[in-house]
């Protein structure tokens, strides 16, 4: 049904977007609980800088992006020296993009759910013996799993949903930075991709699907069997 | 084992100081609603940190000038007004969180002894919100016991039941008195509880 060519796209497409979650997904939680939880200077500033990606319009991002990283940019230069590693052009670039796009969603749906948890509940942990760390873990983090989630399968769909952002910072190469919708657009170049294209779309709309349908049953496998015995 | 409170705090415009010492026995902190009684368990506890003064345990000081305990610390367990149970975890994970962290010395009742003690076998499976106020109570009351305490702490445990469970967890409490020995810091506004239960009163005012 698909070609080579085709599962190659969905292949980078999830490689991308799995990459780019998983990668931000704890320093999501760290800024999330941070925005959440403290009070301290230029928290404001902070807060802004996060949902920065989602005011913007995604090309200044991937803009952004490229002076930033770039050759000759401050972050760029800095990892060709001491790494040898460039992400012009190549498929962490691509991820990178992705993983800022999908920073703001992630950190607002936990940031929900931190702010959620009855902070007593922590207090009542720490007179049973509990340190602050374990009653991290043993506590606020379980009570805040659904958000995180909830903030995977969000990133995720923002993140293999990225364009313009990708486009723009690792441009649209294919088997490097063609991710689905970049070969969506390309497709629709080409005279007579009408048939590629709509193959693509379905396969985008499933994925998305599938995520939802993924994110529904793992909140329910979470919360659903605390809710069913207390009826 | 004695405890000894001096403390001061200053909590927006209200000022909320206590000064007693509460021997073996039941000690009611009796006053009107928002005279800090709560504040004062809360400071025993380590939830809330004095201004100044002093908290000791026996010869055991919770807080003074140069220490400060964290809660994990003070071996003082804490029964709350609401229960506070963790709701993502079932009845019998709620009773052993504590006692599986602390030191095993720290322990001087087991899971089972516990159990038997509150009447609460037929709870273990089930989910907090699940459970009546009077059973919520009874395995808030066993989480505390079982992480070991040396002193408890009670925050009007009996304000969220009916007539017919208050009398059924005033008797625990007294057998907590009676036949576990472990000294109370208790709580209340009401007349009638601090007549039953109390050993000793202490009047909080404002």
């Amino acid at each position: 049904m698909l070609s080579p060519e085709e599962w190659g796209i969905v292949a980078l497409s999830l490689k991308v977007g799995g990459v780019a979650v998983l990668a931000t997904l704890p320093i999501a939680f760290a800024l999330a609980w941070l925005l959440a939880r403290h009070r301290f200077p230029g928290r404001v500033v902070l807060d802004a800088l996060v949902h920065l990606p989602l005011v913007l319009p995604p090309v200044v991002t991937g803009w952004l992006l490229l002076i930033a990283f770039g050759p000759f940019g401050p972050v760029g230069r800095w990892l060709e020296s001491w790494f040898g590693v460039s992400l012009m052009f190549r498929w962490t670039g691509a991820a990178l993009a992705a993983a800022i796009m999908a920073l703001p969603l992630m950190v607002r749906a936990m940031r929900l759910s931190i702010e959620g948890i009855d902070r007593r509940l922590e207090g009542a942990a720490r007179t049973l013996g509990a340190s602050p760390w374990h009653s991290f873990w043993t506590i606020s983090l379980p009570l805040a799993l659904p958000g995180v989630l909830a903030a995977l399968v969000l990133g995720f769909a923002r993140s293999i949903g990225e364009f313009g952002a990708t486009i723009t910072f690792v441009s649209n190469i294919p088997g490097e930075t063609r991710t689905l919708p970049l070969a969506i657009y390309s497709a629709l170049q080409v005279p007579g991709g009408e048939a590629m294209v709509t193959r693509l779309a379905l396969l985008s709309v499933a994925l998305s699907l599938g995520a939802l349908v993924l994110s529904e049953w793992l909140v329910r496998r979470t919360h659903g069997e605390r809710q069913r015995h207390g009826d | 084992m004695a405890i000894d409170i001096d403390v001061a705090r200053r909590l927006g415009d209200r000022s909320i100081a206590a000064r007693f010492t509460a021997g073996p026995g039941l000690t009611a902190l009796f006053g009107p609603s928002g005279a800090g009684k709560t504040s004062v368990l809360n400071m025993v506890a380590g939830l809330l940190k004095p201004d100044r003064g002093h908290i000791r345990i026996g010869d055991r000081t919770l807080f003074d000038g140069a220490t400060d305990l964290p809660p994990e610390a003070r071996r003082v367990g804490y029964v709350f007004q609401d229960g506070r149970l963790f709701p993502h975890r079932r009845v019998r994970a709620n009773l052993t969180y504590g006692h599986d962290i602390v030191p095993p010395a720290h322990r001087w009742m087991t899971f089972d002894e516990a159990v038997q003690f509150l009447g609460i076998a037929h709870l273990l499976d089930r989910w907090p919100h699940s459970l009546s106020g009077g059973e919520a109570q009874r395995v808030a009351i066993g989480r505390a016991l079982l992480a070991g305490p040396e002193f408890l702490l009670m925050d009007e445990p009996l304000s969220s039941l009916d007539t017919a469970r208050r009398g059924d967890i005033m008797a625990v409490i007294e057998r907590i008195r009676d036949e576990l020995k472990l000294p109370i810091l208790y709580v209340s506004h009401d007349r009638t509880e601090v007549d039953r239960l109390a050993t000793s009163v202490v009047a909080i005012g404002e």
